[in-house]
């Protein structure tokens, strides 16, 4: 059109450029937390690594003027968080679930505290790759300015899909997650292999943050989340414990993301609270068509607290 | 309960009381460290709502003999109430200010009727008849500053359509969406405001979508009504589009596209209101006003504001600063639906109380309020 408006379009583009801008925290946390539940424990604490991972990740790079050395604190961060709460979980009669809302308080209330002098500052953001060359519609353009970490993400669920089926490492998280027993048969260590499952899923979940807070929305401030950790840990359970699915599931929920402000651009302006509510009401509405009360869900590990 | 709290508050009501006596003793100069607590909702730095008053903060602890305590994020729960009496009884403090809407009703009322002789000034225009006679009430019209940005953008936009990123359809919100609507029809006839809300205060993922969406819309230039501009103005500013500011301003954030802005004038308020007290005078428990009174401020023109614009808005500002003033919702106002809202020939000033109960949309504004 010729003000360079176009139209109806809006919509799918917008979803389409929510999907990639809005997914990459989902996709890294769900991943993350993949690789934890994996190994046989649930660590709800995500939210709060999130949260201390976009925090650390923008005052890092507002202090050293690299986003990179940001993203690697975030994922520094979120490994120590991951290395505290399986720390905390390995003593006995600990419940995994209980040490994850701590956790989850306890990193966002300290990512609060720690970050009250960077709301204001400006720190320098992560680079975008500009895939939408070959258009000249600037709105297609701008939809596909994908930043690096989205790449990665994306790239990393089919290695995690193929790590967990044909490596040695991806079998040992695996028979920790089906059966502990078995694991120590073989004489592996449960806890140790748990702690590292942890600490990479809490490695993953602090780059997740720094995604937030030096991409997109951009900056550092008390809302950032907003619940985002905690949904990517249930999308995990929705995502059947396969990586390749929490892909798909991260996917769904950026777009669904976009869709109620991009709905209303266009004129669509009743109800937008309901479509806000959109990815909640798909969650909502996948459990209840895939649950059965004849068995558990397909795909969780046998180990997982909420499972046994 | 916690018994160590409590005897040492109680050990320190004492000092505080006698502190109390002195500063009203020594009346009308504050020289004895009048102390006045400042309660925010959340963070004092975040380019918004909360700098804002924070900014105002900053200003009385300018004048010699004034104390500022302050304590930021506090929730509008029991939490506040606690707050004001650790200000009043820890740090003695005689006037104070719970910025947040939600502070007001029961807790800063509440605690207006426990301490009669201490002043508690909130923000929110909220005071009514039934409440204690120390409690008072004040806002500014800050849709005259909005008017002003709608008039800078609709000469500033070259596809004559704006954007406007709210949060809730409330009245006060909508009331800025309209005024900003009109004044870019001032300037621009044929000018249309979009307006997406996000629901609720904080939303930075949805408020950086909207403005994405907008943008691609064909809109131009943006403001909003959020509690913290911030992720609006940058994410609109890396699109390339213009923005106006609210509550501060955040041209430091994007110096380019930063056109103008409606802001609050704390810094003028404040230091007023303690001149006030100090001279024995009572503050109006209903205390409002707009650019005239100083309650509100536009921010400095940025760089590619037209000499046009500039003009026609000094031209409209003056009439604000007028003794007979400038009415933005004049007779024959019709909302978004043809239905007319203001009958022709009664011109709505703006400390009409019909004003305060928008529920509507102007014409030229793309949305709807539910």
């Amino acid at each position: 059109m010729a003000d360079g408006s176009i139209g109806l379009w809006t919509v799918p583009l917008a979803v389409l450029g929510g999907a990639i801008r809005v997914s990459t925290p989902f996709l890294f946390v769900s991943l993350g937390e993949c690789i934890t539940e994996r190994s046989g424990r649930i660590n709800l604490g995500l939210e709060g690594t999130l949260v201390m991972g976009a925090m650390s990740a923008y005052g890092i790079s507002y202090l050293t003027g690299s986003p990179w050395l940001g993203v690697f604190a975030a994922g520094v961060t979120g490994a120590l968080l991951g290395a505290l709460h399986a720390g905390i979980c390995s003593l006995p009669r600990v419940n995994d679930v209980a040490v994850g809302i701590a956790l989850m308080l306890f990193g966002t209330g300290l990512a609060f505290y720690l970050g009250k002098p960077l709301i204001e500052p400006t720190a320098p953001r992560l680079p975008a790759i500009d895939f939408g060359w070959w258009s000249d519609i600037p709105q297609v353009r701008a939809a596909l300015r994908v930043n690096v970490l989205f790449l990665i993400g994306v790239a990393l669920a089919p290695i995690l899909y193929w790590a967990f089926r044909t490596t040695r490492w991806g079998l040992l998280i695996r028979t920790a997650g089906e059966s502990s027993d078995a694991a120590r048969a073989m004489g592996h260590s449960v806890l140790l292999i748990r702690l590292r499952a942890t600490m990479v899923g809490g490695f993953l979940a602090g780059i997740g943050g720094s995604f937030l807070s030096l991409f997109y929305p951009g900056s550092w401030n008390e809302g950032l989340s907003s619940g985002q950790g905690i949904t990517a840990v249930a999308l995990v359970i929705f995502a059947r414990w396969d990586p390749l699915l929490c892909l798909w599931a991260s996917l769904a929920f950026g777009g669904a993301a976009a869709l109620g402000p991009a709905l209303q651009s266009v004129g669509v302006t009743s109800g937008y609270h309901l479509f806000n509510a959109a990815p909640y009401i798909l969650t909502l509405a996948i459990m209840i068509i895939t649950c059965s009360p004849k068995r558990t869900l397909t795909g969780a590990p046998a180990e997982l607290s909420i499972t046994r | 309960m916690d018994f160590g709290r409590i005897s040492r508050r109680q050990v320190l009501q004492g000092g505080a009381a006698l502190t109390l006596g002195a500063a009203t003793g020594m009346r009308p100069a504050f020289a004895a460290e009048t102390t006045i607590g400042f309660i925010y909702v959340g963070s004092r730095d975040d380019y918004g709502y909360n700098q804002a008053h924070a900014q105002g903060a900053a200003a009385l602890k300018k004048i010699p003999g004034l104390k500022v305590v302050e304590e930021e994020k506090v929730p509008e729960t029991d939490a506040v109430e606690k707050t004001i009496e650790s200000m009043i009884n820890l740090d003695g403090a005689t006037l104070l200010f719970p910025t947040s809407f939600g502070y007001y009703n029961p807790h800063m009322v509440k605690m207006a009727a426990k301490y009669p002789k201490l002043h508690f000034e909130h923000c929110g225009g909220l005071w009514t008849d039934k409440d204690p006679k120390n409690a008072g009430s004040y806002f500014g019209y800050i849709d005259e500053a909005q008017y002003i940005s709608g008039i800078i953008a609709g000469y500033t936009s070259k596809s004559g359509k704006l954007g406007f990123v709210a949060a809730k359809p409330i009245p006060q919100v909508l009331r800025n969406i309209n005024a900003f609507a009109l004044g870019a029809r001032l300037a621009n006839p044929k000018a249309t405001t979009q307006v997406i809300f996000t629901g609720d205060w904080s939303m930075p993922v949805k408020e950086a979508e909207a403005t994405n969406s907008l943008i691609d819309q064909g809109v131009d230039v943006l403001t909003c009504h959020v509690d913290g501009p911030k992720t609006m103005v940058e994410n609109a500013a890396r699109r390339g589009a213009f923005v106006c500011g609210y509550h501060t301003n955040q041209s430091p954030l994007a110096p380019k596209a930063y056109l103008t802005g409606a802001e609050w004038n704390w810094e003028a308020l404040y230091p007023k209101f303690v001149k006030m007290i100090a001279a024995g005078e009572s503050i109006p428990n209903f205390y409002r006003g707009g650019l005239k009174e100083e309650i509100v401020k536009t921010s400095p023109y940025g760089e590619v504001v037209s000499a046009e614009a500039r003009k026609h808005a000094d031209d409209v500002k003056a009439k604000f600063l007028s003794a007979e003033g400038y009415a933005i919702f004049k007779g024959g106002l019709v909302d978004n639906k043809g239905k007319t809202v203001i009958a022709a020939g009664t011109d709505r000033g703006q400390k009409d109380p019909e004003l305060e109960k928008m529920d509507y949309l102007v014409e030229g504004v793309i949305g709807a309020t539910s």
